[in-house]
Formats: C-alpha cells, sequence, structure tokens
C-alpha cells in the first residue's frame, strides 16, 4: 500500500465534508473516485495532498503518517516528514494552475532544481524525456497562454511527474477538454500506472473511467457508499444512486 | 533670448542633478522598501499587520511636506543628526514605501490562490514561492501603477527644497525672482515635461517587457 485513508472525517464550518472515509490505493493501481457534485471528492484529493487539514483520522504515505489522532488532536506530519510526502504524491490540479510568467520547460524544472536538488542539466533531461512521452516536446519553450486544454493538461501531469511520485492524483482531468482530447489523455494516465505509482482519479467522465479504472469508489455526501473492482461495479447497478449518478 | 536662457542652465542643471539624486534614490530604495511593507502588511501575524497599517496610514494620510520638516527637525530633537540629504531621502522612501507597499499589496491579493497551491504541492518553500512564482507575476500586474508613483515623485522631488535643497524648481523660482522673469519658470517646466516623458517611455518600455505572458 502507498496510500492508506483510515476514518478520515473534515468540516467545513460545522458542515461534515468527509464521513468516515476508508481505502487504500496500491501501486500499479488506477482508483478512480466517483460521485454526485458536493460529494467531498476534491476535499478528500485535497486532504492527500496536504491542502486541507483533516479533522480526524490518518492517511499514510508510503509509510510515513501525513496525519494522525493522538490525544482527541488530528496531527499533521512534521515539515521534514511533509516535505517527503509532498515528493511522493503529485497532484494535477483541475484548471492546472501553471506557472503563466514560466515556460513549459521552466515550469516543469523548478522543482525538480529546487525541491530535489538536480542539477540544471538533470533536471532539463527529465523533464525532456515527460515531454516526449507526453507528445509535447516542441512546446517546452511555450508559455501557458499559449497551449490548448490538453495540452495544458498535458505540462500539468509532467510537472507533477518531474519529481517521481509513487502517487500521481488529478482532479476531472478531462473536464474541460473536448471529446477528442479526452481519449488522448486516458491513454496516458493509462500508461502511467506501474509498479512504481499508483493513481487517483476523480471523473465525472464514466467512459474515462471504465476506461482507465481499476478499482472505484463511489461516493455520496462525504461518505464511500461504494468501493469495488471496475468489472463488480459496472455489474452492479442495483443500487439506486449509482444508476441515477451513472445517467446523469 | 537665447543668450539669457545659456546663462541659466548652469544653476538649472545643477538643480536637474539635485533632482534626479532624489528622484533615483528614492525609487531604488523604497520599492524593495515597499515589498517588505506589503508583506508585512499581510502578515498572519496581526500586530505586525497592524502596525504596517498605521504605518501606511500616516505617510498616505499626511502630506509629504509635513513629514519632510517633522523628520528635519523632529530627529535632531532625539538626538539624530544627519546631513540634510539623508534627512530629506529618508523621508522620502519612507513615504513612497508606504504608497508602493499598498500597491504591492493589492498586486500579491488578486494571485490566484492555485498559484500558492501547485507551488506547495511542488514542495517550494514559503520564500522560493514568493520570490519566483508570486512576485514576478505581482510585477507585471502592479506596473501601471507604479508608473504613475513615478510620474508624481519626479514632481514631488521639489519639496526637497523645504530643507534648502537646491533643486531645480528652486533654481528656476531664484533666477525668476532675480530677473523678475517667468523665463527661467518656463525652462523649468520644459525640463520637468521632459523628464516625465522619458520616465513614461522607459515605463513603456519595461511593460512591453513583461508582456511575454498573458
Ligand atoms: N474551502 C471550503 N470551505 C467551505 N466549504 C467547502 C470548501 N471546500 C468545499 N466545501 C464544501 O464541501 C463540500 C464538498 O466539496 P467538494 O469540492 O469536495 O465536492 P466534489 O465532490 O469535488 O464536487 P464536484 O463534483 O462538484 O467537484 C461542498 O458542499 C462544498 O461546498
Ligand atoms: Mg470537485
Amino acid at each position: 500500500m502507498i496510500l492508506k485513508v483510515n476514518n478520515l472525517n473534515k468540516s467545513f464550518g460545522g458542515k461534515r465534508v468527509l464521513k468516515d472515509i476508508s481505502f487504500g490505493l496500491k501501486t500499479g493501481e488506477i482508483l478512480a473516485i466517483i460521485g454526485p457534485s458536493g460529494a467531498g471528492k476534491t476535499t478528500l484529493l485535497r486532504c492527500i495532498n496536504g491542502l486541507e487539514k483533516a479533522d480526524k483520522g490518518t492517511i499514510v504515505i508510503d509509510n510515513i503518517y501525513l496525519c494522525k489522532d493522538q490525544n482527541n488532536k488530528n496531527i499533521p506530519a512534521k515539515s521534514k516528514e511533509m516535505k517527503k510526502i509532498r515528493q511522493k504524491v503529485g497532484m494535477v490540479f483541475q484548471n492546472y494552475n501553471l506557472f503563466p510568467h514560466m515556460t513549459v520547460m521552466e515550469n516543469l524544472i523548478e522543482a525538480p532544481i529546487n525541491v530535489l536538488g538536480l542539477s540544471k542539466e538533470e533536471a532539463l533531461n527529465r523533464a525532456y524525456d515527460l515531454l516526449k512521452n507526453l507528445g509535447m516536446e516542441d512546446k517546452k519553450d511555450a508559455y501557458p497562454f499559449q497551449l490548448s486544454g490538453g495540452q495544458k493538461q498535458r505540462v500539468a501531469i509532467a510537472r507533477a511527474l518531474c519529481l517521481n511520485p509513487k502517487i500521481l492524483s488529478l482532479d476531472e482531468p478531462t473536464s474541460a477538454l473536448d471529446p477528442e482530447l479526452r481519449e488522448g489523455i486516458a491513454s496516458i494516465i493509462k500508461k502511467l500506472a506501474d509498479k512504481d505509482m499508483g493513481i487517483l482519479i476523480i471523473s465525472h467522465d464514466m467512459e474515462i473511467v471504465k476506461r482507465v479504472a481499476t478499482r472505484i469508489i463511489f461516493m455520496a455526501e462525504g461518505r464511500i457508499i461504494k468501493e469495488a473492482t471496475k468489472e463488480d461495479f459496472f455489474n452492479s447497478f442495483e443500487d439506486g444512486r449509482l444508476k441515477s449518478f451513472m445517467v446523469s | 533670448m537665447l543668450a539669457y536662457i545659456y546663462t541659466l542652465l548652469p544653476s538649472i542643471f545643477d538643480g536637474l542633478l539635485m533632482t534626479l539624486k532624489v528622484f533615483f534614490v528614492t525609487l531604488i530604495l523604497s520599492i524593495p522598501l515597499g515589498v517588505l511593507v506589503s508583506i508585512f502588511r499581510l502578515s498572519k501575524i496581526k500586530v505586525l499587520a497592524k502596525i504596517t497599517e498605521l504605518y501606511i496610514w500616516v505617510m498616505r494620510g499626511s502630506p509629504l511636506m509635513l513629514q519632510i520638516v517633522f523628520i528635519f527637525f523632529g530627529l535632531p530633537i532625539v538626538g539624530i543628526t544627519l546631513d540634510r540629504f539623508t534627512t530629506v531621502i529618508i523621508a522620502f522612501i519612507l513615504n513612497y514605501a508606504a504608497y508602493f507597499g499598498e500597491i504591492f499589496r493589492g498586486g500579491i491579493e488578486s494571485i490566484d490562490k492555485g498559484q500558492y497551491e501547485a507551488a506547495k504541492v511542488l514542495g517550494l518553500s514559503p520564500y522560493r514561492t514568493f520570490i519566483r512564482i508570486i512576485l514576478p507575476q505581482v510585477f507585471k500586474i502592479v506596473l501601471p501603477s507604479i508608473g504613475n508613483e513615478v510620474i508624481t515623485l519626479v514632481k514631488d522631488t521639489s519639496l526637497v527644497y523645504i530643507v534648502g535643497l537646491g533643486e531645480l524648481l528652486r533654481a528656476g523660482k531664484i533666477a525668476s525672482n532675480r530677473d523678475a522673469s517667468l523665463v527661467p519658470l518656463a525652462l523649468v517646466a520644459v525640463v520637468y515635461l521632459l523628464l516625465t516623458a522619458i520616465f513614461t517611455m522607459v515605463f513603456n518600455k519595461v511593460e512591453k517587457r513583461f508582456s511575454y505572458y498573458e
């Protein structure tokens, strides 16, 4: 297990957004988190990325605690551990959040140089290889505003991958893309999960989920309603809530 | 006429030198200080933020002329004696840093929080994030406002006459009184206009430089 979430709870101003969430992720897996709007999917991903502080419960990433309960309080990782965790989890934001004043290449090498301590040469090589894999090497000197949505998405993925994370998390990676582009991102995501990395993906796009996921979590109102392998999941439509979500 | 103007040039030129000196020293020191002011103003440390707010209020809420007078006559009272130029420059820097501070604060607040989050998940330190990710974007945003302040500063430099320093306007006034003529003042006006034209041009160039991205 590279990720273990146990009894995670999170409220915003009294409103419970995550209720006793527990699940795990192994390398090689692509775990899709689906569910209606407001279910808490993004909040869950943000907790795992240390962007949101949990109220209760544990998150363990590659055997390091991101947070745990102690004396009725939820204790976040110390900054030294946090630093390690940051390298292990990559995040692709729904709106990409690329740095607009930097070229694609500059976006990619900033963290490897400053966080991993790579030389500029090494960072450039690593970034170039990634861009090449994603078919983006000819855009390396472009600025984000010069890229299409699909291209920005790829740069965002490449930027997260530059730190060699164990977990790649993506929030609705295809929601802003034209249907023709979705296929491309799907095949990229599918190729990424391997013996070294697991993937968490939030999506409303059932076609994509069907294509890439190995396991599926269905969330509603802050709870995990169903967790199953993809095959089991799509074979069990009896749950009315699932069905209505699928149709919408 | 031309001969008369010619006789004015040396004193006007001396005045111009002082004006430029005040201008550049103020600009170069108050911009970085302004960044610092904006950081303090946005600090999570409440006391620091409040004190900075008070400082900004005093600096922006009272005439620069008064501030110069207070610092010029006030510092010796508390036992600090500096030469006139240093004193007046301190007043200018304190005043302009407050204005720049508010401009930078506006710029910093306008940066999308997604930029901080992206930097955070990449593991960049807060310092690194500010210097490499936030500040460059802020500079682009605030450049037009900074440009306005710079033009104001060119004209404000004339206030150093209060402490008896001879700058451009004073040089013109002395000649004008002495010769009972408006020509020296007209000449001074032309020099100011030239200065502001040049700085406006420079700023347009800088803005172009920053337009490499959207
Ligand atoms: N920073 C916040 N402050 C207050 N409430 C929040 C905050 N972030 C999220 N929420 C609330 O938490 C709930 C879950 O939000 P979240 O964004 O996690 O849902 P989601 O499942 O990602 O929905 P969507 O599919 O629409 O993206 C919502 O009711 C939302 O209004
Ligand atoms: Mg969401």
